[in-house]
C-alpha cells in the first residue's frame, strides 16, 4: 500500500470516527425537544454529551487539518467549492457549542429555551448538511481543469444529496437516540427507547432508497461492483441487529450496532470514492485524485509518523474518559438550578 | 467591493477576535491549575473556592475560544484556497499536528475536569487541568510555528507550483518561531495575570471575599511582574531577529525611510505614504542601533533602500507594508506593555507594605488595566501580519495571489457579515457573564453572593 492510499484511510478513519461520535451527540442535540419533558429532563439529555461533545468535535478539525496537510488540493477544492454548506455548518457548531456551555449558566426560562434552539438546530443543520456535503463528493460535482469548484450553491441541492441529507439525518438521529437509552435511566429512558424504535423504519426505508438511486446517479457500482460486497453487507446486518437489539432492551449492544452501521455505511462512501478524493461530473480527467491532490512524498511520510505515534494514544484517552462517565445519569444527579 | 479586500477584511476580524481570548486562556488555564495545585497541596478550601471561581470563568472565555478556533480551520481553504493550494505541503503540518496533539488533550480533559471533581481522585483531578494549561499553550507552540513559516519561510524547496516541504526539522526550529513563541505565550501569561488580579481588585474594592481576592491578586501579581518583565526582553529579541530576517517589518515599524546609522528612534511621527517620507518628532539618538543591534552606531536600513532592493529581486512592486498602522501598533503595544512593568512594580511596592489590599487607587488602577493586554495582544499581532504585506509568505507568494478565485464578493459578504454579526453577539454575551460572575456582591444580591453555585465542585450543564 502506497504513502497516497495510506493517507486517504487516515483521513476516511478521522471522518468515520467524526461521524462515529458526533454522529449520535447530534442525535442527542436533535432530540432534545422530544424527549424531555422539564428542564430538568433537558438537562439529564444534555449531560449525557457534557464531558464528550467538545472531544468529538477536534475529530472533525483533525480530519479537516489532516486534509489540509496531506491533500491541499482536496481541502482547497471541497472547502471553497461548498462555501454556503460550510459556512452554515460552522454557525451551527459555534451556536450549539454556546448553547451546551451557557445554557445553565444563567437561570432566565427564556435563556435556556434559547439554547434549546441553538443546541437543536445546531445540531439538526450538520446533520443534514454532512450528508449532502459526502453525497454530493460521491455523486460528484463541476470541477473544472483548474481543480476548482465550477458550480454554485443550488449544484449542490440535487435529489441525491438531499436524499443522503435524509440518510445522515435519520441515522444519527437514531445513533442519538440508542446512545440516550444507553445513558439514561427512568422517563427520557424510556422516551429515547421508543423513538429508536419508531425511527428504525423510515431509516431503513431512506437509507435503501439513498444506496439503490446510487446505482443510477453515482458510478460507485462500478468501482465495487453491482454486488457491492462485504461493507455493505456489514452496514446491513448491523442495521438489522440495531432492530433486534432494540427489541431485547439490550441497550449497550444496540449503541454496539448503530456504531457499526455508521461505521461501515460510512466505510462504503469511501470505498467509492476512492482512488478520487473528488469526483468531477465534467470530466473523468478532472477528478481530483489521492495523487494529484496530494502533498509531496516527504510530507506524507512525516506525517504519517506523527499519526502512528498520536492517534493510538488519543484514542486511550478518549475512551478513558468514556469509562469514566459510564454510569446512567438520572433526574436526582441533576444540581438544584 | 474587491473580494480580496473582504477576505482580507473577515481573516482580520475572526483572527483578531479568536485572539482575544487564546492569549487570556493560556494565561488563566496555568493560574487555574497553580490555584488547584495549592488546594492540593495544603487541603485548604479558599484554594478549593479560588480554582472553582476562576475555573468557572476560564470555561466561559475558554468556550468563546473553541468556538472560534473552529473557524480558523477551515478558513483558509474557504477564502484562501490559492494560499491552500500553494502551502499545505508545510503549512498543514503543524496544523495537524496541532489538532492531533492539542485539541484532542484540551477538550478531552477539560471534561474530565469539568465533571470529574467527585469522579476522579484529587491528583488525577489536578492532572486535568494541568493537561489543559499543557495543551492549550502547545497548541500555541503549533499555530506559532506555522505562522513563523509565513514570515519567514524555511525548510522548503519550490516544486510543481507550490512549495514543498523539505527539511521538516528547520520549520520546527525555525528562528523565527523561537522568537516569536515565548513572546507570544508570555503575553498570554501578561493577559491571564491582569484579569485575575484585575478582577480580585475589583472585589477587595468593595471588601468581598477578600480572603480569596487576596490570594488570587498575589498569585497573579508573581505571574504578571515575571510575565511582564519577560514579555519585554523577549519582544526586544523578537525585533532584533526582525531585524535579520525581516526588514522591511522593522523599517515601517520605525516608520524609517533612509537608512541611517546610528539610527535613531522616534516617538511620534507622522507618514507619508506617497513621497515616501515621515516627520519624524521626539527622536531618541542611537536608540535604534541599540535596540536594533545592542549597539550604539551599526546601521539600520531604511524602506527606500529595502524598496529598491526587492524591487531588483521580486519585480516591480510596491513592497511596503501600511506604515502608519505598523508604526502606531507597535508604539501601542510597547507602551502598554511598559505600563504593565510598572504596575507590576507598584503591586510588588504595595505587597511589602502589606497594602495590597487596600490601596484603592492601586486597586481601581489594576481593574482598569484588566483590559489593556488585549490592545497589546492585537496590536502585536497587527505588527507582525501587517508589517508582513504585501506578503502572506514572505518573499513567496502575495496576499493577493492567496485569495480564493472562486469565491465573489457575495459569499464573502454573507460569511463576513454573518461572522461579525455572531461574533458580536458572542462577545457581548461572554462579557455579560463574565461580568455576572466576577462582580462583587452587591448587599442582599444573594445570586452574586453565593461563593459558585457549584461549591461541592459537581458541574452539570
Amino acid at each position: 500500500m502506497d504513502l497516497n492510499t495510506t493517507w486517504f484511510i487516515l483521513i476516511a478513519i478521522l471522518f468515520i470516527g467524526y461521524f462515529f461520535l458526533e454522529g449520535f451527540d447530534f442525535g442527542v442535540g436533535i432530540l432534545l425537544p422530544f424527549v424531555s419533558k422539564d428542564d430538568t429532563d433537558r438537562r439529564v439529555v444534555i449531560n449525557t454529551i457534557g464531558p464528550f461533545w467538545d472531544g468529538n468535535e477536534v475529530w472533525l478539525i483533525t480530519a479537516g487539518g489532516a486534509m489540509f496537510a496531506a491533500f491541499p488540493h482536496w481541502y482547497a477544492t471541497l472547502f471553497s467549492g461548498f462555501y454556503l454548506p460550510l459556512l452554515l455548518i460552522l454557525v451551527a457548531l459555534i451556536l450549539r457549542a454556546v448553547g451546551f456551555e451557557f445554557r445553565s449558566k444563567l437561570q432566565a426560562a427564556g435563556w435556556r429555551r434559547m439554547s434549546d434552539h441553538f443546541i437543536f438546530f445546531g445540531s439538526l443543520i450538520p446533520a443534514i448538511l454532512w450528508g449532502v456535503a459526502f453525497a454530493n463528493i460521491v455523486r460528484g460535482v463541476p470541477i473544472g481543469e483548474d481543480m476548482y469548484y465550477a458550480g454554485g450553491f443550488f449544484n449542490l441541492l440535487n435529489p441525491y444529496a438531499l436524499l443522503g441529507g435524509a440518510v445522515s439525518l435519520l441515522i444519527f438521529t437514531l445513533h442519538g437516540a440508542v446512545f440516550l437509552s444507553l445513558r439514561t435511566g427512568g422517563d427520557v429512558q424510556a422516551r429515547a427507547h421508543a423513538v429508536a424504535k419508531r425511527i428504525w423504519m423510515p431509516g431503513i426505508v431512506i437509507t435503501l432508497g439513498f444506496a439503490t438511486s446510487g446505482y443510477f446517479v453515482t458510478d460507485v457500482h462500478e468501482q465495487v461492483g453491482i454486488i457491492p460486497g462485504t461493507l455493505p453487507l456489514l452496514a446491513a446486518c448491523g442495521y438489522i441487529a440495531i432492530a433486534v437489539f432494540l427489541r431485547m432492551k439490550l441497550d449497550g449492544w444496540a449503541f454496539a450496532a448503530t456504531s457499526f452501521t455508521i461505521v461501515c455505511g460510512a466505510a462504503v462512501l469511501f470505498q467509492g470514492l476512492f482512488p478520487r478524493v473528488m469526483v468531477s461530473s465534467l470530466n473523468p480527467d478532472w477528478h481530483l485524485t489521492i495523487y494529484n491532490a496530494s502533498s509531496s512524498p516527504l510530507t506524507l511520510k512525516v506525517m504519517l509518523f506523527v499519526a502512528l505515534f498520536f492517534v493510538p494514544i488519543v484514542l486511550g484517552y478518549q475512551a478513558w474518559s468514556y469509562y469514566v462517565f459510564r454510569k446512567r445519569l438520572t433526574r436526582d444527579a441533576i444540581p438544584e438550578h | 467591493m474587491d473580494p480580496l479586500l473582504l477576505a482580507r477584511w473577515q481573516f482580520g476580524i475572526t483572527t483578531v477576535y479568536h485572539f482575544i481570548f487564546v492569549p487570556l486562556t493560556l494565561g488563566l488555564s496555568v493560574l487555574v491549575a497553580i490555584m488547584q495545585t495549592f488546594y492540593y497541596k495544603t487541603g485548604d478550601e479558599t484554594y478549593k473556592k479560588m480554582t472553582l471561581f476562576w475555573g468557572k470563568l476560564f470555561v466561559i472565555l475558554f468556550t468563546l475560544g473553541v468556538v472560534t478556533g473552529i473557524v480558523q480551520e477551515f478558513q483558509f481553504g474557504m477564502n484562501w484556497s490559492g494560499y491552500s493550494r500553494f502551502v499545505g505541503d508545510i503549512f498543514g503540518i503543524p496544523l495537524a499536528i496541532e489538532a492531533l496533539t492539542a485539541f484532542f488533550i484540551e477538550s478531552t480533559f477539560i471534561g474530565l475536569w469539568l465533571f470529574g471533581w467527585n469522579k476522579l481522585s484529587k491528583g488525577l483531578h489536578l492532572l486535568c487541568i494541568w493537561l489543559v494549561a499543557f495543551a492549550s499553550n502547545l497548541s500555541a507552540i503549533w499555530i506559532l510555528i506555522a505562522n513563523a513559516w509565513m514570515q519567514v519561510p524555511v525548510g522548503y524547496v519550490l516544486r510543481n507550483d507550490r512549495a514543498e516541504l523539505a527539511d521538516f526539522v528547520a520549520i520546527m526550529l525555525n528562528e523565527r518561531a523561537l522568537a516569536q513563541i515565548p513572546h507570544t505565550i508570555i503575553a498570554g501569561f501578561v493577559t491571564g495575570g491582569l484579569f485575575v488580579l484585575g478582577i480580585s481588585a475589583w472585589n477587595l474594592l468593595h471588601k468581598h471575599r477578600s480572603d480569596m481576592f487576596l490570594k488570587s491578586a498575589r498569585i497573579a501579581l508573581v505571574l504578571t511582574a515575571v510575565a511582564s518583565l519577560a514579555a519585554a526582553t523577549t519582544g526586544h529579541t523578537q525585533a532584533q531577529d526582525t531585524v535579520k530576517l525581516q526588514p522591511m517589518k522593522l523599517a515601517a515599524m520605525e516608520g524609517l525611510w533612509e537608512t541611517e546609522a546610528p539610527a535613531s528612534m522616534s516617538l511620534f511621527a507622522i507618514h507619508d505614504r506617497e513621497n515616501m517620507t515621515s516627520r519624524r518628532e521626539f527622536g531618541i539618538p542611537y536608540l535604534l542601533s541599540i535596540l536594533a543591534h545592542n549597539n550604539l552606531t551599526e546601521e539600520v536600513v531604511g524602506m527606500r533602500d529595502l524598496q529598491a532592493e526587492y524591487e531588483e529581486k521580486y519585480g516591480p512592486g510596491d513592497y511596503i507594508p501600511p506604515v502608519t498602522v505598523v508604526y502606531w501598533s507597535f508604539r501601542l503595544m510597547v507602551g502598554l506593555g511598559m505600563l504593565f512593568i510598572f504596575l507590576s512594580i507598584w503591586g510588588l511596592v504595595n505587597w511589602w507594605r502589606n497594602r495590597l489590599d487596600n490601596n484603592r487607587l492601586f486597586l481601581k488602577v489594576c481593574l482598569f488595566m484588566l483590559f489593556m493586554p488585549f490592545l497589546a495582544n492585537t496590536a502585536g499581532w497587527t505588527v507582525a501580519e501587517m508589517g508582513r504585506q504585501p506578503w502572506v509568505v514572505y518573499g513567496l507568494l502575495k496576499t493577493k495571489d492567496g485569495v480564493s478565485p472562486i469565491v465573489g464578493s457575495g459569499a464573502i459578504w454573507i460569511s463576513m457579515t454573518t461572522f461579525t454579526l455572531l461574533y458580536g453577539a458572542l462577545a457581548a454575551l461572554g462579557f455579560y457573564l463574565v461580568h455576572r460572575f466576577a462582580r462583587p456582591a452587591k448587599p442582599g444580591d444573594r445570586a452574586a453572593d453565593e461563593p459558585t453555585d457549584d461549591s461541592s465542585g459537581a458541574h452539570a450543564y
